[in-house]
C-alpha cells in the first residue's frame, strides 16, 4: 500500500510536470512530446486504479494514433506559431474562466462527503475483476450484435474515405506490356513524302542554290 | 442447437448482406471491365438472397435474437421485403445513370447500396435503442459517401456536407434523448422500456425530456417540418441516382424505427408525443404543400413533396391511440405503413423517370425538361401522369387509397377538422403534381433528342408505373398485408 501511495504521487508529479511542460514550451514538437509522456503518465496512474482498460484505450488510442498524427500536422506544415501565440491575453479571460469552472467540478466530485454527492463504493464482487476481461465478456456474447454493426460501420467509413479522396495516380510511368507487344510501325514512325528539291523562293538570291540543296532534309 | 447459431440463423438476412457486401468489395477489385457488370448482377443476387431468406426465416410469430437486441416480426419481415425491392429497382433504374458518369461508374458505389441497405435492416429489425442508434449510423454513412461521390461537383459536395452535418447533430439529438430515456427507465432494450413504464417507477420529467430529444431527432431523419431544412438541398445536389435511394426505402426504415421507439417503446406517453407529432405534421402539410408550388427544378420539388407526404404518414401515427382507447389503433398504424409503401412506390417511380430523360451531361431536373414530353415519348409521359396522379391523390390511383385510409383512421379518431384541413392541403398540393402533366403534354418541347435508355429500364419503369395504377385498383391486397403483419407484431 505504501508503495503504491509512493508511486501515485512520483507519477502525478511526473503528470503535473508536463502538462505544464505542454502550455510552456515554445517548441511545438517539444509540446507534442510532452502530452505524449502525460498521457503515459494518466495512462499509469489508471493502471493504479486498477481502471487497466482505460489505461490502455488511453496509450493506443491517443498515443498511438492521435499524438502520432498531431505530430505529423506540426512537423508538415510550415505553421508560424508566434503569430498564433499573439492575442494570448485577450483569450486569457475566457480560458481562466473554463478553468475555474473546471477545478470547482472536480473538487465537486472530488470532495463529495462535503457537498452532498453520493459517495458509491465499489460493490465487492468487482474488486478484484479485470475490466477488460468483462468488457470482452459483454462485447462478445450479450453485445455481439451491435459490436458487428460497429465493425460494418468502420469499414464503411474506410471505403467511404477512400472513395473520396483516392483518385489514381495520372503521373506513373508504367509498362504496359500487352500494348508494347501490339504496336505496330505506323504508330511509332511516321513516313512524310516531300519534294527532293525546293523551288527557290524568290527573294532569295541565285548563288546559294547549291548551298540551299545540301541542306534540305 | 447452440443458441447463438439459432440467433444466426434468425438474422440470416443481414449475415448474408454483410456478408456479401464484404466479398464484392474484394472482388471487385478484380473486375477490368468498366461498367462493372458482374458486380452489378452480384449485388442483385444479394438483394434476391435476402428476400429468399427473408421470406423463409419468417415465421409468423415475434422472435428475439442476440439477448434481445434483434427483433423478427412480420412488421420487420414485410418492410424489409419491400426494402429489397426498392433496392432492386433503385439499383436498375441507377444503372444507365452511373453508367454515363465517370465518378460514380465505380464497384464501390453497388457495395455502398448494399451496406445502405444492411443500415436500413438493422434499423427495421431493432429491438434495442443502441441497434436503432448504430443501424441510422450505418445507413447515413454510406448515404453521406455516396451523395459525395461525385467529387468534382459543387453542389453534391455542399448537399454532402449540409447532409453530414443535419445528419450528425440529428444523430446527437437522438443519442440524447435515448441517454435520457435511459436514466429514467434504466433500460435500452425497448419492451423492457415499456415495461418499465408500466411499473411507473420512472422519472416523468426525464422520460418527457428525454422524448422531446427522440422525436426531433426522428423528425429529422423523416424529413419533417420544421426540421426538414435539409431535405430540398440534398434532394437537389444529390446525383439523381442517389436522391432515388434517399426518397426511397429509408423512410421505410424511419417508419420502422418510429413505430419500434413511439409504438412499441413509448406507447404510454402517447399524449406526449401524439401532440409533437401533430405539429411536426400540421406544419408539413403546409410547408411541403406551399413551398412545392413555386420550384422549378423537379428534385427539389419532389422533396417539398416528400415533405408533406411524410406529415401524412405522422397523421396516422398520431391518431392511433385516442384518449387511452386502442380500438382503432391498428387501422390507423397500418395505413401509415401503406401510405409509407405506396410512397416509396412512387417515388422511386418518380425518380426513375428523371433518369431516363437525363443523360450524360444532362441532368433534365428542371421542369422546363419535361415540356412536351408526350410528342417525344407518349407511353413515358403516360407513366409519369400515372405517377404525378397517384402523389396527388386523384382517385383510382394508389396514392388516393393511400391518403384515403389516413383520412379515414383521422376521421374515426373524431379529428374531424385534422381530416379537412389534410384534404385542403392535399388540394394545394395537386396544383403543382397537375402542372407537370400539363407541361408534359400542352407545352412544346425545347430538347427534341430521342430517349435512349436501355430495355431493362423501360421494361421495369413500365411495370412500376402500372402497378401504381393497377395497386390503385386493388389496394386491399397490400392494405391487408400491411394490416396482418402489425396485427402480429404489436
Amino acid at each position: 500500500m505504501e508503495f503504491k501511495l509512493i508511486l501515485f504521487y512520483v507519477l502525478s508529479a511526473i503528470l503535473v510536470g508536463s502538462s505544464l511542460g505542454v502550455i510552456t514550451s515554445r517548441n511545438p514538437v517539444n509540446a507534442a512530446m510532452f502530452l505524449v509522456l502525460s498521457f503515459f503518465t494518466a495512462g499509469a496512474v489508471w493502471m493504479l486504479a486498477q481502471a487497466e482498460f482505460l489505461a490502455i484505450v488511453l496509450i493506443l488510442v491517443y498515443v498511438g494514433a492521435v499524438m502520432v498524427l498531431f505530430l505529423f500536422v506540426v512537423m508538415m506544415l510550415d505553421i508560424n506559431f508566434d503569430r498564433l501565440r499573439q492575442g494570448f491575453w485577450s483569450y486569457l479571460p475566457l480560458g481562466a474562466l473554463i478553468g475555474i469552472l473546471m477545478i470547482l467540478e472536480m473538487s465537486i466530485v472530488l470532495g463529495g462527503q462535503y457537498f452532498q454527492v453520493l459517495d458509491t463504493p465499489l460493490p465487492p464482487e468487482l474488486a478484484n475483476s479485470s475490466n477488460t476481461k468483462d468488457l470482452g465478456l459483454l462485447l462478445y456474447t450479450q453485445y455481439t450484435y451491435p459490436d458487428q454493426v460497429a465493425a460494418a460501420i468502420l469499414l464503411v467509413a474506410i471505403i467511404a474515405a477512400i472513395i473520396l479522396t483516392y483518385r489514381g495516380r495520372k503521373d506513373t510511368k508504367r509498362q504496359v506490356i500487352a500494348d508494347q507487344v501490339a504496336v505496330k510501325a505506323a504508330d511509332r514512325l511516321r513516313v512524310v513524302k516531300m519534294d527532293a528539291v525546293k523551288p527557290q523562293p524568290a527573294v532569295t538570291a541565285a548563288p546559294e542554290s547549291e548551298a540551299g540543296d545540301g541542306a534540305a532534309k | 442447437m447452440n443458441p447463438y447459431v439459432l440467433d444466426l440463423i434468425t438474422a440470416s438476412p443481414e449475415v448474408l448482406v454483410l456478408a456479401m457486401g464484404c466479398l464484392i468489395l474484394i472482388l471487385d477489385l478484380f473486375v477490368k471491365d468498366p461498367s462493372h457488370t458482374s458486380t452489378f448482377v452480384l449485388t442483385m443476387l444479394t438483394l434476391v438472397g435476402a428476400a429468399i431468406l427473408t421470406l423463409f426465416t419468417s415465421t409468423g410469430e415475434v422472435v428475439y435474437a442476440f439477448n434481445g437486441l434483434y427483433v423478427d416480426d412480420l412488421m420487420g419481415d414485410l418492410l424489409k421485403l419491400v426494402l429489397y425491392l426498392t433496392a432492386i429497382v433503385t439499383l436498375f433504374y441507377a444503372r444507365p445513370y452511373i453508367l454515363q458518369r465517370p465518378d460514380l461508374r465505380r464497384g464501390e458505389f453497388y457495395v455502398l447500396m448494399l451496406f445502405a441497405t444492411l443500415g436500413m435492416m438493422v434499423m427495421i429489425s431493432a429491438n434495442h435503442l443502441l441497434t436503432i442508434y448504430l443501424g441510422i449510423e450505418l445507413l447515413s454513412l454510406s448515404v453521406y459517401a455516396l451523395v459525395a461521390m461525385n467529387r468534382d461537383s459543387v453542389a453534391s459536395t455542399e448537399a454532402a456536407m449540409k447532409y453530414f452535418v443535419l445528419g450528425a447533430l440529428a444523430s446527437g439529438l437522438l443519442l440524447y434523448g435515448m441517454s435520457m430515456i435511459y436514466g429514467a427507465t434504466g433500460t435500452l432494450s425497448i419492451p423492457e422500456i415499456s415495461d418499465a413504464l408500466v411499473a411507473n417507477a420512472s422519472n416523468p420529467t426525464i422520460l418527457i425530456f428525454g422524448l422531446v430529444f427522440i422525436v426531433s431527432g426522428l423528425a429529422f431523419k423523416l424529413g419533417v417540418v420544421p426540421f426538414h431544412m435539409w431535405v430540398p438541398d440534398v434532394y437537389q445536389g444529390a446525383p439523381t441516382a442517389i436522391t432515388m435511394l434517399i426518397g426511397g426505402a429509408p423512410k421505410l426504415a424511419a417508419f420502422a424505427i418510429t413505430m419500434r421507439l413511439l409504438v412499441s417503446g413509448l406507447l404510454l406517453l402517447a399524449p406526449d408525443w401524439q401532440g409533437m407529432l401533430l405539429i411536426l405534421a400540421v406544419l408539413s402539410l403546409a410547408i411541403g404543400n406551399l413551398a412545392a408550388i413555386p420550384q422549378t427544378n423537379i428534385k427539389r420539388m419532389l422533396a417539398y413533396s416528400t415533405i408533406s407526404h411524410m406529415g401524412f404518414v405522422l397523421l396516422g401515427i398520431v391518431v392511433g391511440v385516442v384518449g387511452g382507447d386502442a380500438r382503432f389503433a391498428l387501422n390507423a398504424y397500418s395505413s401509415s405503413m401503406f401510405y409509407v409503401v405506396s410512397y416509396v412506390m412512387m417515388s422511386v417511380a418518380a425518380f426513375g423517370v428523371i433518369i431516363l430523360l437525363s443523360r450524360a451531361g444532362f441532368e433534365a431536373d428542371r421542369i422546363d425538361d419535361f415540356k412536351g414530353l408526350n410528342k417525344r415519348s407518349p407511353w413515358f409521359a403516360a407513366v409519369m401522369m400515372m405517377i404525378m396522379f397517384s402523389m396527388a391523390g386523384v382517385p383510382f390511383f394508389i396514392g388516393f387509397f393511400a391518403k384515403f385510409s389516413i383520412l379515414q383512421a383521422v376521421v374515426a379518431s373524431g379529428q374531424i377538422g385534422l381530416a379537412i384541413y389534410a384534404v385542403l392541403m392535399s388540394l394545394i398540393g395537386a396544383f403543382y403534381y397537375l402542372r407537370i402533366v400539363k407541361v408534359m403534354y400542352f407545352d412544346e418541347p425545347i430538347d427534341e433528342s430521342p430517349i435512349v435508355a436501355p430495355m431493362d429500364m423501360r421494361v421495369l419503369l413500365s411495370i412500376n408505373g402500372l402497378a401504381i395504377a393497377l395497386f390503385g385498383l386493388f389496394p386491399q391486397t397490400i392494405m391487408s398485408l400491411c394490416a396482418f403483419s402489425l396485427l402480429r407484431s404489436l
